[in-house]
């Protein structure tokens, strides 16, 4: 089983598109472009080893992600500038 | 229990589930059942139209059609892989379990493709009516709460909007040809007419998972709503191409503003249901054969694929 990531075009990220099952990569991309591309939907393919691929989905998520939690002064809002100072 | 609610409460604010979330174990059973059916039908689907393809009056209806079934197995891979996620220690969903449940007869495909394509018109009304009440149905599950069946859903409903359009400019052509040509489409539409009506399934009261799938946010809209709104729409559909819905009772209710129609001739979608249809036994035997004959084709494959790795290896 295989994760099939698609670019829609030059300059955008690849996006999971969901998986396919082949026995060796090169089966594995031309698998995904037949089923995921057949309208043009990409310029570049990713496939990976499903079992590679580590994720954080069945963990507890609000702990997992608790360290942004009080974070606020990473965001722009966070800072008070006067409306009279223009470009910022 | 206070699990159960927080989730039908979480589905319900319009929240989608991911694969590994935790989730009650009769939605995970629903929707393996009904997403491999599902799957089932893409791929059962393919049968009944491939029977055309070597006799397509031209090369660009043959070209369509192709590339129409060639989507209908793409839309059973994307389906049967939206089903995988749901696999756990309990409950198997893998391709091939699912694929043979459906090849011993186990899990069903929608009745409708148990109904042979009989003529050339028949594809047109496969793809105006067949495709059409599929749309409609798969319109509704694009918001269903499963993320990856709701992705699903939204990929096949991009892509088969064209299959509904070539069925339809099909059954055109032949309303505008000779005489014979239009009887051709009135038989087709006779034939498919309550077929498709039935594809939205038993009326709600007799339809018990309805409500449960419904509350779970899996199904959006009910049987005789989604039957209904397929009925207003292609009525006028058909009237454009001059052909007569063959139901007596069909009139234009200005109170209710939709359409009545007729009662639904239940007792044959049971009988085919149970199996009694035109062509069950012949498409499921056309799936046997086709899973013996090419199943050298994998062997094959992984055995070049253990090839290769031991060649890395030494």
């Amino acid at each position: 089983m295989w994760e099939v990531f698609i670019q829609t075009k030059p300059g955008l990220s690849h996006k999971h598109a969901g998986t396919i099952q082949a026995a060796t990569a090169e089966m594995a991309l031309q698998n995904a472009r037949d089923v995921y591309t057949r309208r043009k939907e990409g310029t570049s393919i990713w496939v990976i080893p499903a079992k590679y691929v580590v994720t954080s989905e069945g963990m507890d998520k609000e702990a997992f992600f608790d360290p942004a939690d009080d974070k606020l002064y990473r965001h722009p809002t966070f800072y008070q500038i006067p409306n009279d100072v223009k470009n910022m | 229990m206070e699990n159960q609610e927080k989730f039908l409460e979480y589905v319900q604010a319009e929240n989608k589930v991911e694969p590994k979330d935790v989730m009650p174990e009769d939605y995970r059973k629903l929707l393996v059942r009904q997403m491999s059916q599902h799957a089932h039908s893409e791929v059962v689907g393919m049968l009944p139209e491939a029977n055309w393809i070597s006799r397509a009056p031209s090369l660009r209806r043959k070209m369509a059609l192709l590339a129409k079934i060639q989507d209908e197995a793409g839309h059973g891979l994307y389906l049967y892989a939206a089903t995988e996620t749901l696999g756990n220690g309990e409950i198997t969903a893998d391709r091939d379990s699912t694929y043979n449940d459906m090849l011993e007869g186990k899990a069903k495909y929608s009745s409708i493709f148990n109904y042979p394509a009989l003529s050339w018109a028949d594809i047109g009304a496969i793809g105006w009516l067949v495709d059409g009440a599929a749309i409609m149905n798969q319109v509704m599950l694009m918001g269903n709460s499963y993320g990856p069946y709701s992705r699903a859903m939204v990929r096949i409903c991009k892509e088969e909007s064209f299959h509904q359009r070539q069925g339809y400019e099909i059954l055109m052509t032949l309303c505008r040809g000779t005489k014979e040509q239009k009887q051709l489409a009135q038989d087709a539409l006779n034939r498919f007419w309550w077929a498709a009506l039935m594809m939205f399934g038993p009326n709600d009261d007799e339809s018990p998972n309805s409500k449960k799938s419904m509350n779970y946010r899996v199904k959006r809209e009910s049987n005789d709503h989604l039957r209904q709104r397929f009925v207003d729409v292609t009525v006028p559909q058909a009237e454009f191409l001059g052909l007569q819905i063959p139901d007596e009772n069909l009139k234009w209710n200005e109170e209710r503003g939709h359409y009545d129609f007729g009662e639904l001739p239940w007792d044959e979608f049971m009988e085919v249901l149970k199996g009694n249809g035109p062509a069950n036994k012949k498409r499921l035997e056309t799936k046997r054969k086709a899973q013996r004959e090419n199943a050298w084709v994998k062997e094959a494959a992984i055995a070049f694929s253990e090839k290769q790795e031991n060649l890395k290896m030494s």
